[in-house]
């Protein structure tokens, strides 16, 4: 078929049947990569529930059984973790050297009216002294599920020796227990979930077997809370006035050009804007110093929880304004030519009509910002996250880390107990994710219903 | 004003720490932009193994994201019925409300995995850019074809329909009425992906590798090393991460080194997304 020349009759056809196949191949294709998309994301959930879950040998320095039997308590019908506390003392007592036993107690005493391993005239002494006094002195005596960890921890001393993914502990599970006797004959095999309350409650630790994710996600609580109350109010301010006061000047386009921008900044960026103000130039005031009641032991200089919130503020103050500016522009104009016809300032005309009618779309945008702050971690890391604290956030001037924060830490460490941790702090991660995407789902739907 | 601020604050921090490190008699402007040796031990400040793995990284992650972003566009935009457009678009939402971390660690414990056992042992190391820049790939996915899906429906049905009109079959109508019509939105989507790529951070400090590969075109190979994707390198996001992350005296070399890439960082992401600011604006001024 030359240029200009139609193609008839069966020529036509073939020809037409081709360009419809061809659309149709194309068109799979098309589908096909949705579907690798969607696949991806698939993967990437299967992945972490799949490290989540498994299998593990576990190796005790001191098997459970023997202990409750050097009690001389039956062992068929008792076990360690049914025992009574003062049982629970006893094992301590035996099992433990005295110099351990001791610091143990000056911690926490085991007895309000009896100590255990410190002598009554030490104890005294100890107690009477106006510096250096022991913790112990002043704080109630241990509760029974604190013994029975004192016991697990100091003597039991469960160890992981290997861990398996959740998918061969599933399909392969003979195998495993085939490699599990020949390699590590004392070790029970045992399903864990590494994702439990335990996880979530307990506090960083170097051992991956207790270490839990509550400083982490107090650490997160802190700095979004500092974020929220710096940038919502910032931001909606912004989007009010680029709105509804602002004219068209030169410099206002320049500011929206610039907002817009800085949309765009990477993350990282905002962490070392953060790091040079909020941590180094603005120290004596994101300390705490500047205020008083700085606490020696949890104040980090300018690494605190308001610096990496302010930071994390900066960060979604962009976003913020965008999205109230869009609900606002959303409003008819009507509503507003009928307040000031009324007799409205334009103030009360913005309150009373503009704001009530923009806030559903002012919430999702926030709320959706504020997803973005939880689950930031670059900017986090520059303006000096600790990598390493066990004590909880007690304050905006406290040290910090966040659950992003841990999860980063955890992955880089090279053993897969910490492969394991990480993927359950995942889950704990884009469960509170899920949670606040739902909260503004809820928000926008009663808020749209009253409006 | 605290946008304004914000800015200002972002170029005088950058720009005066960046100051300060080429003032140190240690380091040039003209070694900082071509030496390919980053040493900061012995003083070598060469960007360039940094801004190598970068490239790399937005190079293999645009390979992965632009088709698959597309295509996923133009079938949700072209061919989905509104039901499946209902159930399909969330989970691209999804996929762009996950946390970057969370993509770190699916690079490390699957993506690079998987390399290794197609491609051998030998052949890709454990962190690699490769890994890294199909991770940064599926991460800008939505971020692709949620733009350009917003071009293609810019797009006004009166074309679409006089194309329909001629006997163009649906693929036709798509390819080469209504794609070449979005193409500076589409144009712009890419540029912006682009930059999200080099500026991303988490994935690349977790996955691409912890020491900036240092090379020499005339004495490496070309494949071997300087465009080989399978080893580790140091990006410059990754940098930042790992000399910020330890305990960073003020006003060392270290320090203000890595707020000198910071300042090249911010030039290059700015510069992209400005060129896919005019870009979106040609393409309104044509349809509006």
């Amino acid at each position: 078929m030359t240029a200009g020349e139609f193609p008839e009759g069966p020529q036509l056809d073939a020809q037409i049947n081709r360009r419809r196949r061809r659309g149709a191949y194309l068109r799979i294709s098309f589908l096909a990569s949705l579907i690798v998309a969607i696949l991806a994301l698939l993967t990437l959930l299967f992945n972490i529930v799949n490290s989540a879950f498994g299998l593990v040998a576990l190796e005790s320095e001191v098997a459970p059984a023997a202990l409750v039997e050097a009690l001389g308590l039956d062992t068929t019908s008792s076990a360690l973790v049914d025992l009574s506390k003062d049982d629970l003392v006893a094992v301590l007592r035996t099992n433990v050297n005295n110099n351990v036993g001791r610091r143990l107690e000056r911690d926490q005493r085991f007895y309000d009216d009896r100590l255990v391993f410190e002598t009554q005239t030490k104890w005294d002494e100890l107690c009477g002294r106006a510096v250096d006094r022991p913790a112990g002195c002043s704080t109630g005596a241990r509760g029974r599920d604190d013994v029975y960890a004192l016991v697990i921890e100091q003597i039991v001393q469960p160890k992981v020796r290997e861990t398996w993914l959740l998918f061969d502990s599933i399909f392969h599970r003979a195998g495993i227990e085939e490699r599990a006797a020949a390699l590590y004959p004392s070790a029970d095999l045992v399903f864990r979930s590494w994702l439990s309350v335990d996880f979530v409650t307990s506090p960083q630790s170097p051992q991956a077997e207790v270490a839990g994710v509550r400083t982490a996600i107090l650490g997160s609580l802190w700095i979004v809370g500092v974020t929220i109350l710096f940038s919502f109010p910032v931001g909606v301010g912004a989007a009010v006035y680029l709105e509804e006061y602002a004219r068209d000047t030169r410099l206002n386009r320049l500011v929206q050009t610039n907002i817009n921008n800085l949309a765009g900044v990477p993350s990282i960026i905002y962490g070392m804007l953060g790091l040079a103000i909020f941590v180094r130039v603005l120290e004596a005031f994101t300390s705490g110093a500047a205020f008083g009641g700085v606490e020696g032991s949890v104040t980090a200089n300018g690494r605190t929880v308001v610096s990496a919130g302010l930071t994390l503020g900066l960060l979604i103050l962009p976003i913020i304004i965008i999205n109230a500016q869009e609900a606002i522009r959303a409003v008819p104009q009507s509503l507003r030519s009928a307040g000031m016809a009324l007799g409205a300032s334009q103030w009360q005309t913005i309150r009373a009509h503009v704001l009530p009618n923009a806030i559903p779309g002012i919430l999702t945008g926030a709320i959706l910002a504020v997803a973005r702050a939880l689950g930031e971690t670059a900017p986090l890391v520059v303006v000096g996250a600790s990598t390493f604290i066990t004590a909880d956030p007690t304050g905006p001037f406290s040290k910090f880390t966040a659950l992003p924060i841990q999860i980063f830490q955890w992955t880089s460490r090279p053993q897969d107990e910490f492969r394991n941790i990480a993927a359950a702090a995942i889950i704990v991660l884009l469960v509170l994710l899920l949670m606040l995407n739902a909260t503004a789902i809820v928000l926008r739907n009663r808020y749209a219903r009253r409006v | 004003m605290i946008s304004i601020l914000t800015t200002i604050g972002i170029v005088v921090v950058l720009g005066r720490e960046a100051l300060l490190f080429f003032q140190t008699k240690e380091v040039s402007l003209g070694e900082f932009f071509s030496s390919t040796t980053w040493e900061p031990q012995i003083f070598e400040f060469g960007i360039w193994p940094l801004v190598r793995s970068t490239l790399m990284v937005g190079f293999i992650a645009v390979l992965v994201a632009v088709p698959l972003g597309l295509a996923t566009a133009v079938y949700l935009s072209e061919y989905a019925s509104d039901r499946a457009r209902g159930l399909l678009k969330p989970v691209l939402e999804v996929l762009a409300g996950i946390p970057t971390v969370v993509y770190g660690y699916f690079a490390l414990t699957f993506v690079t995995p998987l390399l290794r056992s197609l491609l051998g042992v030998s052949l890709v190391e454990i962190f690699n850019v490769a890994s890294a820049g199909i991770v940064v790939g599926v991460l800008i996915i939505p971020l692709v074809s949620s733009m350009s899906e917003d071009a293609l429906h810019a797009v006004p049905l009166s074309l679409r329909e006089a194309a329909h009109g001629l006997g163009a079959t649906k693929l036709e109508v798509s390819l080469r009425v209504v794609l070449p019509a979005a193409l500076s939105g589409i144009t712009a989507a890419i540029v912006v992906s682009v930059s999200r790529a080099i500026g991303e951070t988490m994935v690349v400090a977790i996955a691409a590798g912890a020491a900036p590969r240092n090379w020499n075109l005339g004495k490496d190979g070309l494949f071997s090393t300087v465009l080989n994707p399978f080893i580790s390198g140091e990006t410059m996001t990754g940098h930042i991460v790992r000399i910020s992350g330890g305990d960073l005296s003020y006003n060392s070399i270290d320090y203000d080194s890595v707020f000198a890439i910071g300042l090249m960082l911010f030039l290059m992401t700015l510069s992209l997304n400005m060129l896919s600011r005019r870009f979106v604006a040609r393409f309104r001024e044509v349809y509006e």
